[in-house]
């Protein structure tokens, strides 16, 4: 098997005068595992839809393989899908199950067997064989659903939210499964979530979506370290955002003046900003240290050095997540726990604290004239 | 042990049940085998001669006819009603179009026979209208045999067998037919191969429905059948009502209700091997 690459070349659709996909444009390569992210009714479900063929677009062109899909419909492209549902047959066993689309395909009866039988081994379920949907747990009715979608060897394959079903622990595990079997496959995989766990721990690429539209598209890493928008930021994992007026540029680094913090903040200019912005700064909570006594600051390094009083803690277990209050302002802050003896006595409750962040690690989300 | 109130709770229609139902139907056993009387009535002694009757030709033509009626009856309604079931569940107007389908339950059986009667009967509507237009010179004789028997019938039942339908169709996991689809199947094999089966139970369910009824069928026959289209229904009537021949009356209608009560078991039994397969 080999993966299919895509193509969406400005894709809109709208429901009812609602539009819910609005002028989409990206490709997927070949044998990519690449995910779309996004809050319910961002347009990712319809997005794939319109790929699998599901759905019809109003304008654009969606290209597999560099073919035109217009005139294919749904049981003619070299899509599969896996459904948030499974929509397993429930008349159907596990084996007539798996065997249907090859049943459709007129192949012999012997084929078929070897075939279905490949396929159950290679989601572990040999010996389920005779037993019904209704008889099955829900990862195993999962798996049942890898095996239909995966045994007609499909370039790509689409998940649709495919393990939100299912609880925490067994969704890790078949996580790691799905991302082994698009190892052993190397088909494309196009994987629907609005679980940001998800999207980063296994794709090569995610896109970020919100109302119709990507926002980012990227490594995890990308996506996660370097968000290019205030959406972006905020939907995948938590961050702050600090407003300021553009004070001071000089080089990579420029300084704001925060109305809220009373004080100038460095940040990274990634994008060319001029004084007398407005702009807006994201910063990941786990960024920020927390020490009672205050850092030295060298001439070199572009610090940012707060004073605030201590808000609130939550435990987490490997890390507890501090509220900082400036003038009013909350900032969180993410302190990992480490051994016992580099934090002999843990900072309280309402306790003053220095807290501060290398200028490298904030990054400009919004900037306007 | 916790006290099962369930058999008090079903005293009342048990009884009920008893009175009415069991105790006829006994009564009726009973009647078969004994012997017509001369004036009318039953005596009180063993005969087979009710049940060597229905071997007689003209009666077991009746049953024939009976027969064929009803299952062109059931399978003509199931392929009126599957559609437009599918269409009802699929529309948005769903609840009006199901109101429209209770509608006719208002009116009252007779008189919606004889509203076809005022449009197919010789000086009806259509007769009115082709003779008009010159289409044809004298009356069309559209009524007084089985396909006008058959015809509104199917018309009477229709709603019988398109609420059962209805009610799995809109049960029925659409999703399902993308699924076939997605994996390669056209849209006539999903229909096939997912849909159908999918909803067997509500086929099984509106074929019972129309089928059995018009198995004792008896107003619609007599009003609009003739001699030609005569079914047991009319045959018990006038076994009662003319002859005054109780015991084959009874011997019959005992043999409409066994084939009831046959094709109830075979529903039962393909129902509940279904639901042990999909348990």
């Amino acid at each position: 098997m080999s993966g299919t690459s895509v193509e969406i070349q400005g894709l809109s659709k709208s429901f009812d005068n609602h539009q819910v996909l609005k002028n989409l444009s990206f490709d997927i390569r070949s044998g990519e595992f690449f995910s779309i992210l996004g809050p319910s009714g961002c347009g990712k479900t319809t997005l794939l839809r319109i790929i699998g063929g599901f759905e019809e677009e109003d304008s654009g062109v969606v290209l597999l393989d560099n073919v035109d899909m217009k005139n294919y419909p749904a049981n003619k492209r070299k899509t599969n899908t896996i459904f948030q549902s499974y929509a397993l047959f429930p008349h159907l066993t596990v084996y007539e199950n798996i065997a249907f689309p090859l049943k459709i395909k007129k192949m012999t009866k012997p084929l078929i067997k070897n075939e279905v039988e490949k396929y159950l081994n290679m989601v572990k379920l040999s010996g389920y064989e005779k037993k019904y949907p209704k008889e099955l747990s829900g990862g195993q009715k999962q798996r049942v659903a890898i095996a239909r979608a995966l045994i007609n060897q499909p370039g790509i394959l689409l998940l649709d939210e495919p393990l939100s079903a299912l609880d925490a622990k067994l969704r890790q595990h078949m996580l790691v499964e799905l991302d082994s079997i698009h190892d052993q496959t190397g088909i494309t995989f196009i994987y629907i979530t609005h679980d940001q766990h998800e999207a980063l721990s296994v794709s090569d690429r995610v896109a970020v979506m919100n109302e119709g539209k990507i926002l980012q598209i990227g490594t995890p890493s990308e996506i996660y370290e370097s968000p290019k928008d205030a959406f972006v930021a905020d939907f995948i994992g938590e961050t702050n955002f600090i407003e300021g007026i553009v004070q001071e540029k000089g080089g990579k680094f420029a300084k704001l003046y925060s109305e809220t913090l009373k004080t100038m903040i460095e940040f990274d200019m990634d994008q060319s900003v001029e004084i007398g912005d407005k702009v807006k700064l994201t910063i990941r909570p786990e960024k920020i240290r927390v020490k009672r006594e205050n850092p030295q600051k060298t001439s070199s390094q572009h610090f940012n050095i707060l004073k605030g009083k201590v808000d609130e803690i939550i435990y987490h277990g490997f890390q507890s997540k501090f509220f900082i209050d400036i003038n009013g302002f909350i900032l969180k802050a993410f302190k990992p726990h480490l051994s016992y003896f580099e934090e002999s006595e843990r900072i309280g409750w309402k306790e003053e604290v220095y807290f501060w962040w290398d200028a490298d690690d904030s990054f400009l989300v919004e900037v306007s004239k | 042990m916790k006290k099962n109130y369930g058999t008090i709770y079903s005293l009342p229609l048990s009884v009920w049940l008893a009175f009415f139902f069991i105790g006829p139907t006994l009564i009726i056993f009973l009647y078969s085998f004994l012997k017509k009387s001369p004036f009318g009535g039953v005596e009180r002694s063993f005969s087979l001669d009710a049940f060597a009757f229905l071997f007689n030709p003209t009666v077991l033509q009746i049953a024939w006819m009976t027969l064929y009626i009803s299952i062109a009856v059931a399978v003509i309604t199931l392929f009126l009603a599957l559609p437009t079931a599918y269409f009802m569940a699929k529309s948005r107007y769903k609840d009006s179009l199901l109101l429209f389908i209770i509608i006719p339950f208002w009116v009252n059986f007779l008189i919606r026979i004889y509203a076809w009667i005022a449009i197919l009967g010789n000086n009806g509507f259509i007769n009115n209208f082709l003779i008009q237009t010159g289409l044809v010179s004298d009356n069309f004789q559209f009524l007084y045999n089985p396909y006008a028997v058959v015809l509104i019938t199917v018309y009477t039942y229709l709603p019988y067998a398109i609420l059962p339908l209805y009610s799995t169709i809109e049960k029925f996991d659409f999703g399902l037919l993308e699924a076939s689809k997605d994996l390669g199947a056209t849209h006539f094999q999903g229909l096939k191969k997912i849909f159908i089966p999918g909803i067997k139970s509500g086929i099984y369910t509106a074929f019972l429905f129309t089928f059995i009824p018009a198995l004792g069928s008896y107003a619609v026959p007599q009003l609009v059948g003739g001699t030609s289209s005569m079914m047991l229904g009319n045959v018990i009537a006038r076994e009662i009502i003319i002859t005054r021949n109780f015991p084959l009356a009874s011997a019959i209608s005992l043999i409409l209700s066994l084939l009831t009560i046959i094709g109830i078991l075979v529903f039962m039994k393909k129902n509940e091997n279904e639901k042990k397969a999909v348990k």
